[in-house]
């Protein structure tokens, strides 16, 4: 036992063992993906970048209830509400602010009208925070622009909630 | 006059000539080192900046230019900026020495081994002056543990010189690359290739041997302080030690600029890339030992050092010597 041990230790056959083992991984299949160019799969509860969807008629669904502004817990979230002409409730101003945000979904959750969602895209990286402050209409070209995507989640979601 | 400046062009022209391939290959061989370490892993590496992320390390470096450096207002700001100039230069001039190729070697002193031992002692002077001017905790004690840690692979290290030396006859490394025409020193002085091999990683600072900077313990080691282009040159430092180290092994042990059988195919490529192979091959090895192995503990490097290496290459000295004075093998008379 001792002298195994011994002779083990002399010609370095653990560490042989080892570099061999390495050297026989380098040729294996990679585990990771090709990032940039390659992408992983996201569930459909994913909570990336916010979006206002719209009714199917082009009108906003948000009605001003304020119950996203109440539950944020960042308190990223600012509306202003004012009576439309036609006598419904709307937002005036719509304000998140994305280096605020903890992306944890209340929002989305406390939402009545499935107004505020958030949508699958997570890279939104910007220059300046400026551009981090979103507005109103930032976030309704956002539903327009994954709407699609947005309402085949919340369908394929729907038997959980 | 006149010829003053015209060998001063000469010569500023082959430092160039020399000195430019060296910091664009150090530059590549950060993006090996990444690169192997990420395949053992399964990973990618770096593979988008240029083709097969090739100009990782261009980007890298054009970040660090741009990068505030910020000197601590506690420390000793001259030997602070000084260090790294200092690793940096160290590493760089111990190329002069080193032979491409038959002819082929901008100082040819008799003395070469000599010089290249001293420059590279001289090394941790820039981890020690870093370490001590930050004034901080982290830089300090892997300062402390840098050097000591170089200062007993440095003693092994000259120790296994001495059996190459005893081959050979001449301090000379045309001379010592050149006595290994039949057989290169790596038959039959192997055991020491192995101690040298691993002397070169803890002289260095890799992995599995990178006390002075061990993460876990001490934030960066003497690293930790410093910022931006600074940073960069102890880097750039850092890896044209450890290519010189490739460079050194190639030369000691493995034939340098010669090609491994003196037949047709093999010798009609010319000498220098047959020491970049070498160098190449060594490089991998230690990129795969860093991915391998695990750190050591302090107390186990010394005891490596001090108490397996120096007394195992001190009686192969003995070993060496005797098999030559007994089979009249001397190379000087």
């Amino acid at each position: 036992m001792k002298i195994s041990r011994l002779l083990k230790t002399i010609f370095m056959i653990d560490f042989v063992t080892g570099l061999l083992i390495a050297i026989k991984e380098t040729f294996k299949a990679k585990k990771t993906i090709n990032y940039p160019f390659e992408k992983g799969s996201l569930g459909t509860r994913s909570r990336g970048e916010h979006a206002l969807r719209r009714y199917p008629n082009g009108e906003e669904r948000c009605i001003a209830c304020k119950l996203c502004e109440a539950v944020c817990p960042a308190q990223a979230i600012t509306i202003e509400s004012k009576e439309r002409d036609d006598g419904s409730r709307k937002t005036v101003r719509y304000d998140i602010d994305m280096l605020k945000c903890i992306y944890c979904g209340l929002c989305e959750e406390s939402c009545p009208v499935d107004a505020i969602v958030q949508g699958p895209n997570f890279e939104f990286a910007t220059e300046s925070r400026e551009e981090l402050y979103y507005t109103k209409e930032k976030l309704l070209e956002n539903g327009d622009r994954w709407e699609n995507i947005l309402a085949a989640n919340i369908k394929a979601d729907s038997s959980h909630r | 006059m006149d010829s003053y400046f015209s060998i001063l062009f000469t010569e500023v022209y082959k430092i160039l000539f020399l000195l430019v391939p060296v910091l664009v290959s150090v530059a590549m061989i950060v993006w090996l080192d990444r690169r192997v370490w990420a395949f053992v892993q399964k990973r990618r590496g770096p593979n988008v900046v240029g083709p097969f992320g090739l100009f990782q390390s261009l980007a890298d470096a054009l970040k660090y230019i741009f990068k505030e450096i910020i000197i601590p207002a506690s420390s000793n700001k001259l030997v602070f900026v000084l260090a790294p100039v200092v690793t940096m230069t160290l590493a760089l001039i111990s190329w002069a020495v080193i032979p491409f190729g038959e002819d082929f070697v901008l100082a040819d002193i008799n003395v070469g081994i000599l010089y290249l031992f001293a420059v590279s002692s001289l090394g941790v002077y820039g981890i020690i002056m870093g370490g001590w001017a930050s004034n901080s905790k982290y830089p300090f004690l892997g300062a402390i543990r840098s050097a000591a840690q170089m200062v007993s692979y440095e003693v092994s290290i000259g120790v296994i010189i001495i059996n190459v030396l005893l081959c050979v006859g001449s301090l000379n490394l045309s001379d010592i690359v050149m006595a290994q025409q039949n057989l290169w020193f790596v038959i039959p002085l192997f055991p020491m290739f192995v101690i040298f091999f691993i002397s070169a990683l803890a002289e260095t600072n890799r992995p599995p041997f990178d006390l002075p900077e061990a993460e876990a313990e001490l934030v960066a080691g003497y690293q930790t302080e410093y910022s931006g282009m600074m940073y960069a040159m102890f880097w750039l430092g850092e890896y044209a030690n450890i290519l010189l180290m490739c460079a050194m092994g190639s030369v000691l042990f493995l034939g340098g600029w010669l090609s491994p059988i003196d037949i047709f195919p093999f010798n009609a490529i010319p000498g220098p890339f047959w020491l970049i192979f070498k160098i190449l091959f060594l490089f991998i090895l230690f990129a795969l030992v860093k991915a391998t192995v695990p750190r050591y503990r302090y107390d186990q490097l010394m005891k490596l050092g001090w108490k397996i290496f120096l007394p195992f290459s001190l009686f192969y000295v003995v070993l060496t010597s005797s098999f030559l004075l007994y089979f009249d093998l001397l190379p000087v008379k």
